[in-house]
């Protein structure tokens, strides 16, 4: 219960500080959206329209009241309201975001685990390799790579847009290589820590055989740090969507984000941005809540 | 006679040999380690830390870790090569046949399991029995091995319990499966004295019951409170084999009564602690002769040549020495330890 209010509180003082830093930066948006043309009149009106004229404060608090109902305001490059044009981009960003989270957490961990077991052997460098190519490559290249191997030439599956399911295939790896990268190599280091633990001995003098004292002993012990590792992962997934979304041609909250800072938009920004907050602050509350049910030593007494 | 004498002992080494392979040939650790556990009775395997102790230990249990491995000799568990087993066979009377516990009770449990759940699990390996069979007999082993409140005991994690406790929750997970067996590798060290003292009767209980009990321990008082024999070990060999009565009165060879002389130096509340002067050897670079030559207060020149075999001086006592009788060392008259000093 605390750990959701300190989350609330943190999802506030983010949507304070976005709020604040949209209006320190320089260049009026008005100006931006009238054109190099319009005359002062127009600006002075249009500014009052939508209430930039009105002091800060009372700004914020029309913004913040607007929010907590779920209005974002209307959207000054496109005209329509930003809660509608987030609802289409959250479908498509969450279909990329979580694909690729699955992709990163079931091939890093699969990857990680079997590295580990096998420590040395071919698959183990050639898991650490791919690893180590996803962890150091940025994600438009990765992006660029498979568009050109998978879609391009071997025609397998479509090269951009969300026509199907299939054509997220793509994206999610691309987007998810980095992460199940890192998730691969902290796995298989964090498992082979563990089986140097006294416990695994104790195990293994218990009688238990090889797949007992690793499943029922070492992965928990692993998980713990990996759990953490992969709600971290998510804010990498969503700052990567943003690239993502963009070589792919997939309509989502990252390009409206990009949108929306061109074209000085704030209502858009500032809904995109506090969507993608809500996204990682929502991440780490799960990962703290699944470390208390894994770890007893973190639990309160009762 | 002879089938009496197999029937009575649990566990023999017999010339075990341990190693790490190193950049020219092997580092040994266990060289020609012979001892054995007969029932009912404790016995005790003392040394100074790296002398081999814990490895003998892991060895019988099948716990070196790479590279480190067993490279001769025989383990016979009542009259079984283990060695000679195939690996399964070998695992399965693990936990059942023989059992072991460690010196650090909190990092030889699992912190995420609950600790009524990790000695179910040594039933549940071993038997097919349901998981209310398995808990009835854990807490009836918890209770055995003086855990107060059981069934409160049998939920709690390790974190939530004492050094004591813990210790106590390992043997009961050692013993759970009634093993004719226990291997205890420093059982005490990482507890407090009066808790030392609780787990030690403990244990001697267990052996009353028949259980036979290798004691591992580099703490003198520890042995002469529990055990009925012990082997003392220098640089992975044993040096002195004798029962207990033996050994404390009337030790032989110079490094157990270096060692016996450092504790009652203390008893005695002499101002100077006695010491053995050096220290452990580096075991790949082991002195030619008796290992335990540059640090023995009574060498000869044959010691630095000759290395001694284990041999029996009297029924039961054994010991690794060239010299004959105390203070009458073997060939040369004359001690060159000024001599050898310097070098």
């Amino acid at each position: 219960m605390k750990r959701i209010l300190q989350a609330l509180l943190v999802l506030l003082l983010v949507s304070l500080m976005l709020f604040g830093l949209l209006r320190i930066v320089p260049g009026n948006p008005v100006a931006v959206l009238m054109g190099e043309h319009a005359n002062q009149a127009t600006i002075d009106r249009l500014t009052a329209e939508l209430g930039l004229d009105q002091p800060i404060h009372v700004q914020f608090f029309r913004y913040l009241s607007g929010a907590v109902r779920g209005d974002f305001g209307t959207s000054y490059s496109l005209g329509k309201p930003v809660s509608g044009l987030m609802g289409t981009a959250f479908v498509n960003t969450l279909l990329l975001s979580l694909a690729a989270a699955l992709f990163a957490w079931i091939t890093g961990g699969l990857c990680g685990l079997l590295a580990a077991i096998r420590k040395n052997s071919i698959p183990d460098r050639l898991f650490m390799g791919f690893s180590l190519l996803g962890i150091s490559m940025p994600v438009f290249m990765a992006a660029m790579i498979l568009q050109y191997v998978f879609a391009y030439w071997l025609h397998w599956v479509p090269i951009s847009g969300t026509a199907d399911w299939r054509s997220f295939i793509l994206p999610a790896v691309a987007l998810g290589w980095n992460s199940a990268g890192s998730i691969a190599r902290l796995v298989r280091s964090a498992l082979l820590d563990t089986l140097e633990e006294d416990y695994i001995d104790t195990a293994r003098a218990k009688g238990l055989g090889k797949s007992g004292v690793l499943f029922r002993h070492a992965l928990r012990n692993t998980m713990l740090p990996t759990v953490t590792m992969m709600a971290l992962q998510l804010s990498a997934l969503l700052s990567g969507a943003v690239i993502t979304e963009t070589v792919f041609s997939i309509n989502g909250i990252g390009r409206l984000a990009v949108q929306a800072i061109t074209a000085r938009d704030i209502p858009l920004l500032q809904g995109t941005v506090l969507f993608s907050t809500a996204i990682v602050i929502f991440g780490n509350l799960v990962a703290d809540f699944l470390y208390t049910v894994l770890d007893p030593r973190t639990r309160k007494e009762a | 006679m002879k089938e009496a004498l197999i029937q009575k002992e649990v566990l023999i080494l017999d010339g075990l040999c341990a190693g790490f392979p190193a950049r020219r040939g092997e580092v040994r650790v266990l060289d020609h380690v012979s001892l054995s556990v007969p029932k009912g009775k404790i016995t005790g395997l003392v040394g100074e830390s790296g002398c081999g102790k814990s490895m003998t230990a892991r060895a019988v249990m099948n716990l070196i870790r790479h590279p480190g491995r067993v490279t001769g000799g025989r383990i016979l568990l009542e009259g079984r090569d283990l060695l000679s087993m195939r690996k399964k066979e070998r695992r399965m009377l693990q936990g059942r046949e023989m059992a072991m516990i460690f010196q650090d009770p909190m990092s030889s449990l699992n912190p995420v399991m609950k600790v009524g759940k990790q000695v179910d699990e040594a039933v549940l390996v071993h038997e097919h029995v349901t998981h209310a069979e398995a808990k009835r007999r854990t807490l009836e082993m918890l209770e055995a091995a003086g855990v107060p409140d059981p069934e409160r005991r049998y939920h709690s994690y390790p974190h939530q319990l004492s050094g004591g406790l813990r210790q106590r929750i390992m043997i009961a997970m050692a013993m759970v499966c009634r093993p004719k067996l226990l291997i205890a590798d420093e059982p005490t060290t990482a507890l407090d004295v009066t808790v030392e003292a609780q787990i030690l009767d403990l244990m001697k209980e267990m052996s009353a019951k028949g259980t036979a009990v290798l004691l591992i321990s580099h703490n003198l008082g520890a042995i002469a409170r529990v055990c009925d024999d012990v082997s003392v070990m220098y640089a992975g060999k044993i040096v002195e084999q004798a029962d207990i009565c033996t050994l404390f009165d009337r030790p032989r060879h110079p490094y157990t009564r270096g060692l016996l002389s450092a504790v009652s130096s203390l008893r005695d509340g002499s101002e100077v602690l006695s010491v053995i002067p050096g220290h452990v050897p580096n075991l790949a670079r082991l002195p030619a002769g008796c290992s335990f030559s540059p640090r023995c207060s009574c060498r000869g020149k044959e010691c630095m040549e000759k290395t001694p075999e284990m041999r029996e001086i009297s029924p039961g006592h054994r010991i690794r020495c060239l010299w004959e009788e105390p203070g009458k060392k073997p060939g040369e008259k004359e001690l060159e330890t000024e001599g050898l000093a310097a070098e």
